[in-house]
């Protein structure tokens, strides 16, 4: 009789864990799509509605609280962000995938246990922290090297967001070079080839796809990047002639504008529309560099 | 054993002596001294070997140089008084009590809503949900989640906390913005913590008539909490330095909080704007005219302390746990 | 050695206990009792301010001094510029705005709508905004005109050599503009006196977020010229003269000057109520405008509010 009840209600027990654990794995999805959904609702109004597309695409004027007339041109602004990504990445993907390829393929274990930990280091410091240093220690440096007049520009955010992107870089690069199977290597070796070539001939196109996710996913981290160029890059809303020229990324521009919107008003909502081209970059990048990773698992079961 | 007996790709000559003839280069070295080539090969991956190792360099030392940087610049100003004492002076002079409270609330807070919510989420994903297009769907959306970036989780957290739900600029609403922020990736990291608990162990357990949740509570879980509890204190640490989700839910400049006392340990009600580390700074930086600079860098040193901190925490955690693994 | 199971329970019961108590803490604590905007009694009164960069030391300054007047009353204090400030007075979730510039009329109008009453202004400092350049920049005077000209859309000066000088520390010889950001009081107000109504600013100017930051820059920029207020002097930067128009004679920015007006880009500093201010909000600005008030704007560089215009 005993044994009857407690088994009914550990049964009981049972059925009210697995709906909690339903209900959160349900909540945990709504709260993902909510995201997307409520950034773009908010900022629709304005992109059916009042903004001018293609002035918000092809105008370099970012002047929304103008009192003649508000002008929500990006141009400037996507060139911002293009550029000191760019230069981050000219930086941080041979750099990540050098670092990728030395400890995965050259040095021993106790270096690769320190380099490791000094990478994860690297990556837990928090983006204000990258901007102060942008600003106060950087943004000297480069005055007193290059002489240029301002030292927070393109070279210092593309610097600081290199530095921030190396670790997504390195750690994927090492798990796409671990993932090629060990038979490659030792073909490859008993072939006669050096490391080098094994490296470079065998390793790294049997691991690009692998590779460019990892450039891809260092691609996305620096784009999304908020507080470090906001204090690193200058604030001109301008397209840059030189990595010496500071400029304004997407992403500055949104923290610096978005408390003197009053809700619902125009500025806010292109503020979302800019919210929504971010995400939708995001997206892209995020998608591409999954479906490239996936492509390889199916490819290398042999 | 005549003097030219021909091997194909060499031959032995009168005494022993193996030589290689079949090189392109035809330099007759033997089997074990390096010809042109092989000291050419060698080079190269000499030279590469250097320059790898350079690349590598040229990541860690500047990063060990800044950090020394930081804390010998910071170093006039670090002492205990530091971390206990209220900003004072117009906040030229004093400490970091208030904004290391507000950190700590608005962490804890958010960590108490993410962490259960994303680990059972993630138990859900792994377990049970059977591989549907729209589970599909979701593991994508998740993992672009993790990705967006950090200023359009503050945009979601003021449109929604702060303006919808009415929380106004508060704990509340900033904490939730966080947690919104860290639940994707405790989510995938605990889905990747139970892919990595063996199926063999699940298999068997049903096989001696365990249900599904008494599988995962007494086998899968107990084995996937080491990759389950670093995901969570990394969220810890990354929770404890973003600025931009909690730049217009809650961060402010300044709130006059009580040296001692009780109130100086929860200053913050739930609905009441607070002070938090990484805010401060920016605004030691950027606002506040006449710091030293010894405090500025005193405040990053704290900010960049508390994260390897808890970094380390995790790591150690992971390693402790790893030792104790079954498989 | 803790099982690997009660290792779990240990670490939620942890986490639980310890966010019940802060949250349980919080609760006790007062509802914010922002008057005006959250119903309900407070138990400890609340005056959030926020708004107008220029002032938000000022305004912490006095909230800090305010805590040892009134040690029952909590102020919090945020930046943001102007704008970030007449916006949140718009929405209702601030006590005060703090503002560089005046509201505009369709704000006061939206204002009044959303809250069922005209704003209230209450003068608190005055301001001188200074055009400031690099300490060895050879330059003293300048006109607002040629002011228009180098911060003006299609504005004709761009280079130090046309302002009739030879800034020989600046290699390239461009007047590097540097200026606040669009929410910014300081910006508007500079856009309306001195550019006027109709004309918009050039782009590329270096937007900086603070008014400390404008003078940081420039004290480390030979080849830059900017505006911030007075009280954000340094010893790397000097604050030139400045006239109405080309040839008439200039004025220095100071105390005086500012307040017989004869410095062309005086300014008041605004604090905004919704309403007619009550209760600890009322205490607060008479606090402010009275004798103790005032002697911290002295303190912090601003002008004190001559009697006759409180």
């Amino acid at each position: 009789m005993r044994r009857e009840l407690n088994r009914r209600l550990s049964a009981l027990g049972e059925t009210i864990v697995e709906l909690v654990i339903k209900m959160c794995g349900w909540s945990a999805i709504v709260f993902v799509f909510a995201i997307f959904f409520f950034i773009f609702r908010e900022g629709a109004p304005a992109l059916f509605g009042t903004l001018d597309i293609k002035e918000f695409i092809t105008s370099a004027n970012w002047r929304p609280e103008s009192t003649i007339r508000p002008q929500f041109g990006i141009l400037a602004l996507l060139a911002g962000t293009a550029s000191v990504t760019a230069l981050a990445m000219v930086i941080s993907v041979p750099a990540g995938f050098g670092a990728a390829i030395f400890v995965s393929e050259f040095c021993g274990r106790r270096t690769r246990e320190v380099l490791k930990v000094v990478i994860e280091f690297l990556a837990a410091i928090p983006s204000v922290v990258w901007g102060f240093i942008g600003y106060m220690i950087l943004n000297p440096v480069i005055i007193w090297v290059t002489g240029v007049p301002i030292g927070v520009n393109v070279l210092n955010g593309g610097i600081i967001l290199a530095l921030m992107s190396v670790p997504i870089i390195m750690s994927m690069g090492e798990d796409a070079l671990k993932a090629v199977p060990d038979t490659y290597r030792e073909a490859a070796l008993a072939l006669g080839a050096s490391r080098w070539q094994v490296i470079y001939r065998v390793l790294m196109p049997a691991a690009k796809n692998g590779l460019l996710a990892a450039a891809l996913l260092g691609i996305g981290r620096a784009i999304g990047e908020t507080m470090a160029v906001l204090m690193a890059t200058g604030h001109s809303v301008q397209i840059p002639h030189s990595v010496f020229d500071p400029v304004r990324t997407l992403t500055a521009t949104i923290a610096a504008e978005l408390g003197e919107t009053v809700q619902g008003g125009l500025h806010y909502r292109v503020l979302f529309v800019i919210g929504t081209v971010l995400m939708l970059i995001s997206l892209i990048i995020n998608v591409t560099a999954d479906l490239i990773v996936r492509g390889t698992e199916g490819r290398q079961s042999t | 054993m005549t003097s030219q007996t021909d091997l194909g790709a060499g031959r032995v000559e009168p005494g022993g002596r193996a030589v290689i003839t079949g090189r392109a280069d035809g330099d007759g070295a033997d089997l074990f001294t390096a010809g042109p080539i092989e000291r050419r090969k060698r080079l190269v991956e000499r030279l590469v070997y250097v320059a790898l190792l350079l690349t590598t360099a040229v990541l860690v030392v500047p990063l060990v140089a800044i950090l020394g940087f930081l804390v010998v610049k910071a170093w006039p100003v670090l002492s205990w008084s530091f971390l206990v004492d209220n900003p004072k002076h117009y906040m030229t002079a004093g400490g970091l009590w208030a904004p290391l409270v507000g950190t700590f609330d608005i962490v804890l807070l958010s960590l108490a809503i993410a962490a259960p919510v994303g680990v059972l989420a993630g138990i859900y994903l792994n377990e049970y949900a059977r591989e549907t297009l729209l589970t599909r769907v979701v593991n994508l959306a998740v993992v672009n989640l993790a990705g967006v970036p950090s200023i359009v989780h503050g945009l979601f957290g003021v449109g929604v906390f702060v303006l919808v739900a009415g929380f106004g600029r508060s704990i509340v609403a900033a904490s939730c913005t966080l947690a919104v922020m860290t639940l994707p990736v405790i989510i995938a990291s605990t889905k990747e913590a139970l892919a990595a608990v063996p199926f063999t162990f699940r298999e068997a357990c049903w096989n001696l008539g365990a249900s599904r949740w008494q599988t995962i509570r007494a086998i899968v879980l107990p084995n996937a909490i080491s990759g389950i509890l670093t995901g969570v204190i990394l969220q810890v640490s990354r929770a404890a330095g973003e600025t931009a989700p909690i730049l217009f839910t809650g961060a402010v400049f300044y709130v006059s909080v009580a040296d001692h006392g009780p109130g100086s340990f929860f200053p913050y009600g739930l609905r009441d704007p607070f002070m938090a580390l990484s805010y401060h700074l920016f605004t030691l930086t950027t606002q506040v005219t006449g710091v030293s600079e010894p405090l500025q860098y005193g405040t990053a040193v704290i900010l960049v302390g508390l994260v390897l901190a808890v970094n380390t925490a995790s790591i150690g955690l992971r390693a402790w746990l790893r030792s104790r693994r079954k498989w | 050695m803790i099982p690997n199971m009660d290792a779990l329970t240990t670490i939620w019961i942890t986490v639980a206990f310890a966010a019940s108590v802060t949250v349980s803490d919080a609760c006790s604590n007062a509802k914010p009792g922002a008057l005006g905007s959250f119903q309900g009694q407070s138990a400890r009164p609340i005056i959030r301010i926020t708004g107008s960069d220029t002032m938000v030391n000022l305004v912490q300054a006095w909230a800090e001094n305010y805590t040892e007047v009134r040690p029952t009353v909590s102020v919090q204090v945020a930046g943001g510029g102007s704008g970030v400030g007449i916006a949140g007075l718009i929405d209702g979730t601030l006590d005060i705005a703090a503002a560089s510039r005046e509201m505009k009329g369709d704000e006061r109008q939206r204002a009044s709508v959303r809250n069922g009453a005209e704003p209230k202004e209450f003068t608190v400092a005055l301001d001188a905004l200074a055009v400031y350049v690099h300490k060895d920049n050879p330059l003293n005077v300048l006109s607002i005109e040629d002011l228009a000209e180098i911060y003006g859309e299609q504005g004709w000066i761009v280079k130090w050599s046309q302002l009739g000088v030879r800034n020989v520390a600046c290699a390239g010889d461009q007047i590097i503009r540097v200026g606040r950001q669009n929410s910014s009081g300081t910006y508007a107000y500079f856009r309306d006196v001195v550019l006027g109504s109709t004309r918009e600013y050039r782009m590329g100017s270096i937007d900086q977020s603070g008014s400390k930051d404008v003078v940081a820059l420039i004290s480390r920029t030979p080849c830059a010229l900017g505006y911030s207020g007075i009280a954000f002097v340094t010893a790397g930067v000097k604050a030139l003269k400045l006239s109405t128009r080309r040839g008439e004679p200039s004025v220095t920015p100071s105390s005086v000057t500012v307040i017989d007006r004869s410095y062309p880009l005086a300014r008041p500093l605004y604090l905004y109520t919704a309403r007619e201010p009550t209760g600890p909000v009322k205490t607060f600005l008479d606090w402010v405008l009275a004798r103790e008030g005032q002697q911290i704007v002295r303190d912090l560089g601003f002008v004190p509010v001559p009697r006759p215009d409180r």
